[in-house]
């Protein structure tokens, strides 16, 4: 193990110790947070429960529809905003505050739009998602070195093939960085939209906990995500270092 | 090893008497439009020469004189504003003919493909079948010194390493005329000097018409059978020098004291131009 990983590791176990010892000795109440090794008791009996489950993949699949949808759309509507310059100029400003907005806040309006299914999250999800892949595929396809460009036409190639074979491939890193945003977005976007107003999936389950008093499910629950989304996005970076280490980035 | 003349296809003259030029520029100029607030930028010409069949011809002049603009117009990158440009007598317009092949000074290696598949680029778009392919990224690759990096990655080749890539990515499509635009110009003096030797057996056993871009006078003059100098901007041809070297000749031409002579009357030519072109340049700062 490196170094670096070392530490790492020291750094969580150590944090998750004293966390241990501050509930054990009482320094931090129960009905605040609970013990590591509850929740990890807490985490065995949620996988046990189908009803877990069941709102574990209602979640998972509005969170991939999501994310499917953000990253080709935004794909998409970004390439073809760095092919349309005025139109481009027409709507940056827009994509630049766009974060500003808090997306969530519109929720219940989309629930009276959508009814109360999973099209408002799914729809919340995308929005919040999709505007990360625009600006990243913009920000690569502006980054494509001229030189390369005019080497494709050296080499004759139609505009399909440029774009696949050489402005796509010099875009990626910076597309995949988008694509990182757009997928921790649409979890983002999901489970808070459970939170606030739905009848099933992770984000409700957690609230459910919540208004219950149930703090080792809740917990329980939050260390489930937390585990999902890293360990998605660890191997989305893995892909990712891979490309830039062969591009000497 | 497969010699390199029996790889490049031969063309041969329409008539023997008066061979056809391999491509010709008639009257042609390029100017910018002008961009917001400043005024329209005339870039080149008008010029008019034939580049000949065959022969290694350099283009020298001050910087921003329009060297890369006329290669621009010559490979059919750019339009030329006026004037017209053939190719083995074709017109160029605004599209690379097939049979033209160029090397950029920036690194345009695909930093995504390994040595051997940015070698192969060109031959797998255009379809060539996979034994020919084989065969001739082969031959490029050890014709640029390049059989121990082949699946090396570009990041991890220096800047004259690259180049020889990107050499060879053109090599390999068996161009006629190959137009090179300050290829050396990153790379440090030796290594220039042994690019420049390497360029010349390319030459001879590929059989192309070369046409190199340069700001070094001594490179041109000892790569080339024929050196345009080229005015401040608008960039025109003041004088082409020939220079009357054999087609067998390397970098210990640099010792003879006709090679001395040569440099010397570029730069006489120069001289003034580069002057003028300076002028221009504080000017365009004075008006900013």
């Amino acid at each position: 193990m490196s170094l670096a990983g070392f530490l790492r590791t020291l750094l969580i176990v150590g944090a998750v110790a004293a966390l241990e010892i501050a509930c054990r000795t009482g320094a931090i109440k129960p009905t605040m947070v609970v013990a590591p090794s509850a929740m990890a008791l807490g985490v065995v009996e949620a996988l046990r429960d189908p009803e877990f489950w069941r709102h574990f993949g209602v979640s998972v699949q509005a969170v991939a529809i999501a994310m499917v949808i953000a990253v080709t759309g935004g794909f998409c509507i970004g390439f073809m905003l760095t092919r349309v310059p005025p139109l481009r100029r027409a709507v940056s400003p827009f994509l630049a505050s766009y974060y500003s907005i808090p997306h969530i806040a519109f929720y219940p309006l989309l629930i009276v739009i959508f009814g109360l299914g999973r099209t408002p999250l799914i729809f919340l999800a995308t929005m919040f998602a999709m505007v990360a892949m625009i600006l990243a595929t913009m920000a690569g396809l502006d980054r494509v070195p001229a030189v390369l460009a005019k080497t494709a036409r050296v080499h004759r190639l139609g505009l399909v093939d440029e774009i696949l074979r050489v402005r796509l491939p010099a875009a990626a890193p910076h597309i995949l960085s988008g694509l990182k945003l757009a997928v921790a977005y649409s979890f983002i976007g999901v489970i808070a939209g459970e939170f606030i107003m739905s009848t099933e999936g992770i984000g409700h389950e957690i609230a459910y906990a919540y208004d219950n008093f149930n703090n080792q499910r809740m917990y329980a629950l939050i260390l489930i995500v937390l585990t999902l989304v890293t360990s998605f996005n660890m191997s989305v970076f893995a892909w990712e270092r891979r490309m830039l280490k062969r591009r000497g980035l | 090893m497969r010699t390199a003349a029996a790889f490049a296809t031969p063309v041969t003259p329409a008539s023997a008497a008066a061979p056809a030029p391999h491509a010709r520029l008639e009257g042609v100029t390029r100017v910018y439009p002008a961009r917001s607030g400043g005024d329209e930028v005339h870039a080149l010409g008008p010029i008019s020469f034939d580049l000949r069949q065959g022969e290694f011809f350099s283009v020298v002049g001050p910087s921003g004189c329009g060297k890369s603009t006329l290669l621009d117009v010559l490979s059919g990158l750019a339009k030329p504003t006026e004037g017209t440009v053939t190719f083995e007598g074709a017109p160029v317009d605004g599209k690379v003919p097939d049979g033209v092949g160029v090397v950029f000074q920036e690194d345009a290696s695909f930093p995504w493909l390994s040595v051997e598949d940015n070698v192969a680029f060109g031959l797998r778009r255009a379809g060539t079948d996979a034994a020919e392919t084989r065969r001739r990224v082969e031959f490029a690759i050890g014709f640029m010194g390049l059989r121990d990096f082949r699946r090396a990655y570009p990041s991890q080749l220096s800047g004259g390493m690259r180049q020889r890539v990107c050499i060879a990515r053109t090599l390999v499509m068996q161009p006629r005329l190959i137009l090179l635009d300050e290829p050396f110009g990153a790379l440090d003096q030796q290594t220039r000097l042994l690019m420049g030797d390497e360029l010349l057996r390319l030459w001879r056993e590929t059989g192309a018409t070369v046409m190199l871009i340069t700001h070094a006078l001594d490179e041109a003059n000892l790569l080339s059978d024929r050196i345009g100098v080229m005015s401040a901007r608008p960039g025109r041809f003041i004088e082409v020098v020939e220079t009357g070297w054999d087609r067998e000749r390397d970098s210990s031409l640099a010792e003879r004291s006709e090679f001395g002579a040569v440099t010397s009357r570029l730069w006489s030519l120069l001289r003034g131009e580069s002057l003028r072109a300076m002028g221009q340049g504080q000017a365009a700062e004075k008006r900013a």
